[in-house]
């Protein structure tokens, strides 16, 4: 079974076609990477597959249910996370609470049980605190768990990022140019961290400019270029592609 | 218990209102003090819902206005028990803010305190022009006292001490709240509304949440309100106060539950302090606002620790960006 489905998904901002007919599918456990020119519409992709957007026309489909339209929290709550191109934490609270706030769907406590401290809110903060720890020490960051997130720097930043998107348990993550700001060290531990991560079973969409990167940790890619998707397959196949060379790769990465 | 557990700032609270309570006995300070304990009220609420949530109101006062006549229409025309009035006006402020909250909280910025604002200043006409129920621009006399068991709360003395372990209470619920998984929502809708919904915040119920609980803060504080004046007029509700509270607010420090108490304290005082004041209030709330907001963005409190902060990593001659 696939996990995500997108069935000929169009979008148009006024007269600019910024995806047209899209489809691809994405099977569970693997690193699907989507790669194109900027303005090819992969960041419109990722805000249509979470809800920010919604298509004029076509389907997204996620474990079998139909989620186009649906409000960004709803389709989080499926268990879709995500992170941002332009990172974007809680920069006034700690790293630790920028971890705990994506718990935030798997717990329950309301206004009121949380104003008056009743007791069974305490164990779910404890594990809650306690997932955010774990997570925060899975990308290296426990030892900065009480320092403000506008602390950090921005290699670091997309780490806490991951961090807080992991912390919701998603079946699908994904990552919107993670590498971008990042140093040669920094971009090797994120490969690693992806890497993990498809061990533990979680499912990864990922939009990189880095292709040395991309190219070493996607199973498969997708190639949008105006809107259109000209090419899907494995980094081998889509490296010989002569439109894919043609329209982003360049020479460079003829084999 | 060791002296780290002892020193919190919820036992210097305790100890400093039963000491206030002990050696206070002038009606004058007490009836000051009492005020500013229903403006902290009215200020945590604001706080809750601006500082933390990011979600302006320039119409505050309404709801304060609304708790208070709901309390004094019914005490004083209609004879209800005052504790039952009270929690008529909570109905009523929670009902209100939930049907202005729906349509005013699509907004954002500049447009969300202008609906606000207009709803404050609409909600001021209703007080002056339903003469009828709330006596109009004269006001509504003759609110019956507030009484615990039989007891009578009839002396500012009394009313401190129902007042301010009250607002102890809502102290501490209001600080629980923002260390809950709901209060880093809050925040977190705050700094980034998007991340907040990429991870399962619903940013709308949410913002609908936080007004309905800040206007019953509010609604409360008008209640009190009502039973310590035993009149009321509808220009204490007005659109003046309700930049007040979120002067209040601002001086104290967004998003800071002490500031809050610390902001009302200082702008409840300082007007009767100096007489100048009542001559020019509105340059002198527009002058504080603004100095604040540019020299102590952070409010008083906050302020007050990065500057100590400050000096500390000085002498420790540690850099600071």
């Amino acid at each position: 079974m696939l996990i995500l489905e997108l069935n000929g998904i169009s979008v148009a901002f006024g007269g600019l076609q910024a995806l047209d007919g899209v489809s691809f599918a994405v099977s569970p456990g693997t690193v699907q990477a989507v790669i194109g020119p900027n303005g090819a519409g992969k960041t419109t992709l990722f805000n249509l597959i979470t809800g920010f957007l919604a298509p004029q026309s076509g389907k997204v489909v996620f474990q079998g249910d139909e989620i186009q339209g649906r409000p960004p929290h709803q389709v989080a709550r499926l268990g879709i996370a995500r992170t941002f191109q332009l990172v974007q934490l809680f920069d006034h609270m700690t790293l630790l609470e920028n971890v705990m706030v994506g718990r935030h769907r798997l717990s329950k406590a309301g206004l009121l049980a949380g104003a008056l401290r009743l007791p069974w809110t305490k164990h779910e903060e404890q594990s809650i605190r306690e997932r955010a720890l774990e997570e925060l020490a899975f990308v290296g960051l426990s030892d900065r768990a009480d320092q403000p997130a506008a602390a950090l720097p921005l290699g670091l930043k997309r780490l806490l990022e991951i961090a807080r998107a992991l912390a919701a348990e998603p079946q699908l993550l994904l990552l919107d140019e993670p590498a971008s700001g990042l140093d040669a060290v920094e971009t090797e531990r994120l490969q690693e961290m992806i890497l993990a991560l498809r061990e533990r079973g979680l499912t990864i969409l990922l939009v990189e400019h880095d292709m040395g990167l991309t190219m070493e940790v996607a199973d498969r890619i997708a190639v949008l270029n105006y809107g259109q998707l000209i090419a899907t397959g494995t980094p081998r196949e889509v490296q010989r592609n002569p439109e894919v060379i043609a329209a982003y790769l360049g020479t460079d990465w003829q084999t | 218990m060791n002296s780290r557990k002892l020193l919190n700032p919820w036992t210097l609270f305790g100890a400093a209102v039963l000491l206030a309570a002990g050696v206070l006995d002038n009606d004058y300070y007490l009836t000051l003090i009492n005020f500013i304990g229903i403006h902290t009220l009215l200020v945590v609420g604001l706080n809750l819902l601006m500082g933390y949530g990011g979600q302006i109101s320039l119409g505050h006062a309404a709801f304060f206005g609304l708790g208070s006549y709901t309390s004094a229409i019914l005490t004083a025309t209609y004879g209800i028990n005052p504790w039952l009035a009270l929690i008529a006006g909570l109905v009523v402020c929670g009902v209100t803010a939930f049907l202005i909250g729906v349509p005013a909280l699509k907004l954002r910025g500049y447009y969300l305190a202008m609906a606000t604002l207009g709803f404050g200043i609409i909600i001021y006409i209703v007080f002056t022009e339903a003469q009828t129920w709330t006596g109009g621009p004269s006001g509504l006399a003759g609110i019956p006292n507030l009484s615990v068991f039989g007891f009578k709360l009839d002396t500012p003395k009394r009313l401190y001490l129902l007042i301010w372990p009250v607002l102890g209470v809502i102290l501490a619920i209001s600080a629980n709240l923002v260390d809950s998984r709901t209060g880093r929502a809050l925040r977190a809708l705050h700094e980034g509304e998007n991340a907040a919904q990429s991870l399962g915040v619903d940013t709308s119920r949410l913002k609908l949440l936080i007004f309905i609980w800040s206007a019953l803060y509010a609604s409360l504080a008008g209640s009190f309100y009502a039973h310590t004046l035993n009149f009321i007029a509808p220009a204490s509700f007005g659109f003046m106060f309700s930049i007040k509270l979120v002067t209040m607010v601002v001086l104290g420090g967004m998003a800071s539950i002490w500031g809050s108490l610390l902001g009302a304290a200082v702008l409840t005082v300082l007007p009767e302090m100096l007489t100048v004041f009542h001559d020019y209030e509105v340059i002198i709330f527009g002058a504080i606002l603004m100095v604040v907001m540019i020299f102590l963005p952070r409010g008083l409190v906050r302020g007050i620790m990065d500057l100590w902060a400050f000096r500390r990593y000085k002498k420790e001659g540690k850099i600071i960006a």
